[in-house]
C-alpha cells in the first residue's frame, strides 16, 4: 500500500499533461504542427496565439476529441485514457446547442458521470457536490432554470460548475472568457485561482493578451508550431509575441503590453 | 363496442399499434435532438429490400427471416450512409437520400424479378402493414385474457411487439446517461471517455430494431411518423428531456388509439360502409397532434425568444 | 437486345419511355443540384411524399364531377397542389417553431403519406371510380404510357430545364450563400421558392415514370455524383443533368429489354452506379485520390518531424516515423542518421528557422500565410528574398544548411 502511494506521488510529480510532436490536420493543412508542450503542475498556464493558430485544436487533440496525425500525449506519465478521471474539460460555450431540453442542475450533474456510471442513483452527496459547484461560480439560484434561458456569461459559469463537480486535478478550459460579462470573468478567474491554491493545474486557451500577466503564471505561445513556453515574466515578451502573431499583432496591443 | 367483439377484433391491433408507436417514439426523441430525425425515414425505406432479400435467401415467408433480413438491410444502409458521408465528404441528408432510394429501388427490382406473386409478399404490405387483420379469434371476451389456451391464439405480432418495446425501454433506461451526455455535449462526453461513436451507433441500431419489428405489424408509414411526430410535438410542450419523453409516449399512444378507432369506426359514423387504412390514419392523427402542438404548445419557439 | 434498345429500335412504346426518362433525368439532375448545394436535398423527399393525398383527392374530385378520374393532367395538378401545401408546412414548422428542418421534413412526409394512404383506401371502397392505376404512382409504371402522357412529361421537363437555365445565376448564389445574396439585393425568399417550385414540378412530372419514392433519387443522386468532378457550380449543374439524362436513357433502355425490369428502379440503379464510380474514381474529391493524397501527406508530416528531431538531436518515438525514415534511407536500422539523413535534417532545420524568422516579421505577412510546417520556403520566396532573410539568421544556422 505504502509503495503504491509513493509511486502515485512520483507520478504526480510528472507533468499532468505532456504533449510530444503533436500534429493535427483538417484536410491537408496542419492546424497544429509538431507541437511539444509540458504543462507544469500546480500552476495556471495560458495557451496564447492568433486566431486559427490551433489553440483549441491542441486541447481537443490532447484529450482525444479529434484524432491527431502523429504525436503522443501523456497525463501524469501515463496514457491519457488512464488519467481521464482526474482531467476535466470545459469546451467552448458555442460548441453545444443550448436549446437542449435540460436544466442547469442536470448539466452540472453530467460532471459526475464517472462517479454515477450508468445506473447508480443520484444521492444527496452528488446533489450537494453539484450545488456546491454552482455556489462556487455564483449560480446556485439557477439550478432549476432551463439552460436556454441563460445569458452567455451564465452558460460559461454552468460549464465551469460542471467541471468543478468532476473534482479533477487538471482543468483544461477552451476560451473560458470569450464573450462573457465582466462579473462572470471575475467570478471565473477567482474560481481558477482558488483551484491553483489547492494545488490543481489549470490550462486555458486565452485570447485577451492584456490580462495574461494578471491571470496566469506561465504561457504557451503557439501559431501552428510552438513558439515559446515558460513563465509569463520571461516568455510573454514583445519579441515572442511578434514571432507568434507576426503582422497580426496591432501596434496598439503591443504598446499596451510594454 | 366494449364486449367480446372488441376483445377479439380491436384489442390486439390497438395494443400492437400502441407498442409499435411507443417503441419508435422513444429512440425518436434522441434522433430528433441529434438532428438525425430522418434516419427513421431511411431505415423504413430499406426494410423492403431486406424482406425481399430474406425471402430470396430462405425461400419462405416467415416473420423471423424477414425481420432479420430487414435488420441486416438497415445496418447495411447505415454503414453505406456513414461511408458516403465520410469518404465522399457529402452532407448527411444527401448521403441518406442516395442510399435509401437506391436500396429501395433494388428492393423493388428484386421483388419484380423473384416470383413472389404466389406468396403474400408485396410492396403495399410493407408500406401499409396489416394492422386490421391482426385479430384474436380465441378472444371470447375479457375473461379470455386469463385463459392460457386462448392466449396462445393471440396474433404472434403482439408478444413480439411487446418484447421489442420492453427491450427499447430497458436500453433507453440503461444508457440514459451516456445517451443524454453525448447528445448534449459530444466533446465533453469524449473527454470523459464516453464511447460517443458506439453510443450513436447503438441508438441507430435500437431504432432499426424498433422499425423492423414494427413494420411487419403496422407498415412503414407508422414507423416513420412515430419516429418523428410524437417526439417533435413533445419537444414543443416542455423544456425538460424527461418530460419530453413522457409527452412523446402519451402522444404516440393517443395517435395509435385514436387513429385505429377513427379508421375503424369513423367511416361508419359518416355513413360509409368500409373502414379506411388504420396505419395511414394513425400517421394522420400524429400529424394533427403535431400541428396542434406547433400552434398551441407552451414551448414551441426556441428558448430565450419565447 | 440492349443495343437495339439503346438505339431506340424496340418499338413505339419503348422509344417513348426511353426519351421521356432521359428528358426527366436531365431536368431532375440539373434541378436537384441547387437543392443539394443548398444542403436541402431531402426537401425533395417531403415534396414527393406529399403528392399522394393530392393524387387521391384529384381522382375523387374528377370522379365526383363525372369524369374518368385517371386523366393525367388532373392528377398532376392535384399532386402539385398538395405537395405545395406540404412545402408550406415544412417551412412553417421550421420558421415558426424550434423544430429543425429535418424534423419538419420527416413529419410532413410521413403524415401526408399516411393521409394519402387513407384516401387511397377510401377510393378502393368507392364503387364508382375505377381505382386501378393509382397505386402505380408509388412506384411508377411505364407499361401503358400513352403519347399524351409522354407529351406532358416532355413539355414539363423542357419547361423546367428552360427555367433552370434562366434562373441559374440567382439560384447558385442563394444556394451557396443566402446572406450574401440578400446583401446583393436579391429576393432570397422568392428565389428559394422558385428552387422548390422547380423541384416540385420535376416530382410531379416524374410521378408517372419512376413513382413518388424514386423521383427523390433522380433529384439527389446525379447532383451528388456530379459534385465529385467539379468545383464550379455551372459545371456541376451540367454534369448532373448529363448524369441524370444518361441514367434515364440507359435505365429505360435496359428495362425495355426484358419483362420484370421496371423502369424506375433500373434508372435509379444506373444513376447509383454512376455515383459509385464518381465516389471512387473522381480525381480530387474521389476516395482513391483522397487515400493516396492522405498517405503522401501523412508521410511528409512524419518525415519532416523526424528530420527536425534528428537535426536537434532529439529521439524519435513514433514507429511510423522510424519506418518511413528507414524506408527513405534517412536513418539506419539502428536509428542512427545516414549521411543523406543528416543533410536533409540540416536543410529541414534551416528551412524551419527561416520560416520562424519570416513569420515574426510583419513585412512578410503574405508569405507567412503559406506556412503549414511542410512547404519549403524556397517555393514561396525568390532566391534574392531568401538571401535577404538569411542575413537575419545567426551564422550557425546558415552554416548548418550549407553543410549539405
Amino acid at each position: 500500500m505504502q509503495v503504491a502511494t509513493e509511486q502515485g506521488q512520483a507520478r504526480d510529480a510528472e507533468s499532468p499533461l505532456d504533449i510530444r510532436g503533436l500534429t493535427v490536420t483538417y484536410g491537408e493543412k496542419p492546424a497544429v504542427f509538431s507541437v511539444d508542450a509540458r504543462f507544469a503542475p500546480g500552476v495556471m498556464t495560458a495557451i496564447v496565439g492568433p486566431n486559427g493558430a490551433g489553440k483549441s485544436t491542441l486541447l481537443k487533440a490532447a484529450l482525444g476529441i479529434v484524432r491527431p496525425v502523429s504525436g503522443q500525449v501523456k497525463a501524469w506519465g501515463r496514457p491519457i485514457a488512464a488519467g481521464r478521471a482526474r482531467i476535466s474539460y470545459v469546451p467552448q460555450r458555442a460548441s453545444v446547442d443550448w436549446d437542449f431540453p435540460t436544466r442547469v442542475i442536470d448539466v452540472v450533474l453530467m460532471g459526475q458521470y464517472r462517479q454515477l456510471g450508468l445506473l447508480r442513483r443520484v444521492r444527496t452527496r452528488h446533489m450537494e457536490a453539484a450545488f456546491d459547484s454552482l455556489r462556487r461560480v455564483g449560480m446556485d439560484g439557477f439550478a432549476e432554470r432551463q439552460i436556454g434561458q441563460l445569458s452567455g456569461g451564465q452558460q460559461q459559469r454552468v460549464f465551469l460548475a460542471r467541471a468543478l463537480a468532476q473534482g479533477a486535478d487538471l482543468y483544461l478550459l477552451d476560451e473560458p472568457f470569450a464573450g462573457v460579462d465582466a462579473a462572470t470573468e471575475k467570478a471565473i478567474i477567482d474560481v481558477l485561482k482558488d483551484l491553483r491554491s489547492k494545488g490543481k493545474t489549470v490550462v486555458a486557451v486565452h485570447h485577451d493578451l492584456g490580462t495574461v500577466p494578471e491571470y496566469f503564471d506561465r504561457v504557451l505561445l503557439i501559431n501552428t508550431t510552438r513558439i515559446a513556453e515558460g513563465p509569463v515574466a520571461g516568455t510573454f515578451t514583445q519579441d515572442n509575441l511578434q514571432k507568434a502573431y507576426g503582422g497580426r499583432l496591432a501596434t496598439a496591443q503591443m504598446s499596451a503590453l510594454a | 363496442m366494449m364486449g367480446a367483439e372488441f376483445v377479439a377484433l380491436s384489442l390486439p391491433p390497438i395494443l400492437i399499434g400502441i407498442f409499435a408507436a411507443v417503441a419508435c417514439a422513444l429512440p425518436g426523441n434522441f434522433l430528433l435532438l441529434r438532428k438525425q430525425a430522418l434516419i427513421g425515414d431511411a431505415i423504413s425505406h430499406v426494410v423492403l429490400p431486406g424482406i425481399v432479400g430474406a425471402f430470396l435467401v430462405t425461400g419462405v415467408v416467415a416473420a423471423w427471416p424477414m425481420m432479420i433480413g430487414a435488420g441486416v438491410a438497415a445496418l447495411i444502409a447505415v454503414g453505406m450512409i456513414e461511408a458516403i458521408r465520410h469518404l465522399g465528404g457529402i452532407e448527411p441528408g444527401a448521403a441518406m437520400g442516395v442510399v435509401f432510394t437506391t436500396l429501395f429501388a433494388a428492393g423493388v427490382l428484386l421483388l419484380e424479378q423473384s416470383d413472389t406473386s404466389t406468396v403474400h409478399l408485396d410492396v403495399e404490405h410493407a408500406l401499409y402493414g396489416n394492422l386490421e387483420s391482426l385479430i384474436w379469434l380465441d378472444g371470447m371476451g375479457w375473461h379470455s385474457l386469463l385463459d392460457a389456451g386462448a392466449l396462445r391464439g393471440l396474433p404472434p405480432e403482439l408478444p413480439r411487439m411487446a418484447l421489442t418495446l420492453l427491450l427499447v425501454i430497458a436500453l433507453t433506461w440503461l444508457f440514459w446517461r451516456p445517451l443524454t451526455l453525448s447528445t448534449f455535449d459530444e466533446g465533453f462526453a469524449r473527454s470523459l471517455g464516453v464511447p460517443v461513436g458506439a453510443v450513436g451507433l447503438g441508438l441507430v441500431i435500437v431504432a432499426a430494431i424498433a422499425a423492423v419489428a414494427a413494420f411487419d405489424a403496422v407498415g412503414s408509414i407508422i414507423v416513420i411518423a412515430m419516429f418523428i411526430c410524437p417526439p417533435a410535438a413533445a419537444r414543443l410542450m416542455t423544456n425538460r428531456l424527461e418530460v419530453q419523453i413522457a409527452w412523446s409516449v402519451t402522444f404516440a399512444t393517443l395517435s395509435a388509439v385514436l387513429g385505429y378507432v377513427l379508421a375503424g369506426y369513423g367511416p361508419l359514423w359518416l355513413g360509409f360502409q368500409d373502414a379506411v387504412s388504420a396505419a395511414g390514419m394513425i400517421a394522420t392523427v400524429s400529424g394533427v397532434i403535431l400541428a396542434l402542438a406547433a400552434v398551441f404548445g407552451p414551448c414551441r419557439t426556441r428558448a430565450g425568444t419565447a | 437486345m440492349l443495343l437495339e434498345a439503346l438505339t431506340l429500335q424496340l418499338g413505339y412504346n419503348a422509344t417513348l419511355v426511353t426519351i421521356g426518362a432521359a428528358l426527366l433525368g436531365l431536368a431532375a439532375g440539373a434541378t436537384g443540384t441547387f437543392l443539394f448545394l443548398g444542403k436541402r436535398a431531402l426537401v425533395s423527399d417531403a415534396i414527393s411524399h406529399a403528392t399522394l393525398p393530392g393524387v387521391a383527392l384529384a381522382f375523387m374530385a374528377m370522379v365526383a364531377l363525372g369524369g374518368d378520374g385517371r386523366a393525367l393532367p388532373g392528377l398532376l395538378l392535384g399532386s402539385a397542389i398538395s405537395s405545395a401545401v406540404g412545402l408550406l408546412c415544412v417551412s412553417a414548422l421550421t420558421n415558426r417553431t424550434r423544430l429543425s428542418e429535418d424534423a419538419a421534413i420527416g413529419a410532413v412526409l410521413s403524415v401526408f403519406y399516411g393521409l394519402g394512404v387513407v384516401l387511397l383506401t377510401v377510393i378502393q371502397s368507392m364503387s364508382s371510380g375505377r381505382q386501378a392505376g393509382l397505386e402505380s404512382f408509388l412506384l411508377g409504371s411505364t407499361a401503358g404510357m400513352l403519347w399524351n402522357d409522354a407529351l406532358v412529361i416532355a413539355l414539363g421537363g423542357a419547361l423546367v430545364l428552360a427555367l433552370v437555365a434562366l434562373l441559374r445565376r440567382p439560384m447558385t448564389m442563394v444556394a451557396f450563400d443566402p446572406e450574401f445574396a440578400a446583401g446583393a439585393g436579391m429576393n432570397v425568399h422568392r428565389i428559394e421558392l422558385a428552387m422548390m417550385g422547380l423541384a416540385l414540378a420535376i416530382t410531379v412530372v416524374g410521378l408517372k415514370i419512376v413513382g413518388l419514392i424514386l423521383i427523390v433519387a433522380l433529384l439527389i443522386i446525379p447532383a451528388v455524383a456530379a459534385r465529385f468532378w467539379s468545383e464550379r457550380v455551372d459545371h456541376v449543374v451540367l454534369l448532373a443533368g448529363g448524369i441524370g439524362g444518361v441514367s434515364g436513357y440507359v435505365g429505360a433502355a435496359i428495362s425495355a429489354t426484358a419483362p420484370g425490369l421496371p423502369t424506375g428502379p433500373i434508372v435509379v440503379l444506373v444513376a447509383f452506379g454512376l455515383f459509385a464510380l464518381s465516389l471512387v474514381l473522381a480525381p480530387g474529391r474521389g476516395v482513391l485520390a483522397a487515400i493516396l493524397r492522405h498517405r503522401r501527406f501523412q508521410a511528409r508530416v512524419h518525415v519532416r518531424q523526424g528530420l527536425l528531431a534528428l537535426a536537434q538531436g532529439q529521439p524519435i518515438y513514433e514507429p511510423l516515423t522510424l519506418r518511413l525514415m528507414r524506408g527513405r534511407g534517412l536513418i539506419r536500422a539502428d536509428g542512427v542518421a545516414t549521411k543523406a539523413g543528416r543533410a536533409q535534417a540540416a536543410r529541414a532545420l534551416l528551412d524551419e528557422r527561416r520560416w520562424q524568422l519570416l513569420r515574426s516579421d510583419p513585412a512578410h505577412e503574405e508569405a507567412a500565410a503559406h506556412y503549414d510546417g511542410l512547404t519549403p520556403l524556397e517555393s514561396v520566396l525568390t532566391p534574392d528574398q531568401l538571401r535577404a532573410l538569411d542575413r537575419g539568421l545567426r551564422p550557425g544556422d546558415v552554416q548548418a544548411g550549407a553543410l549539405q
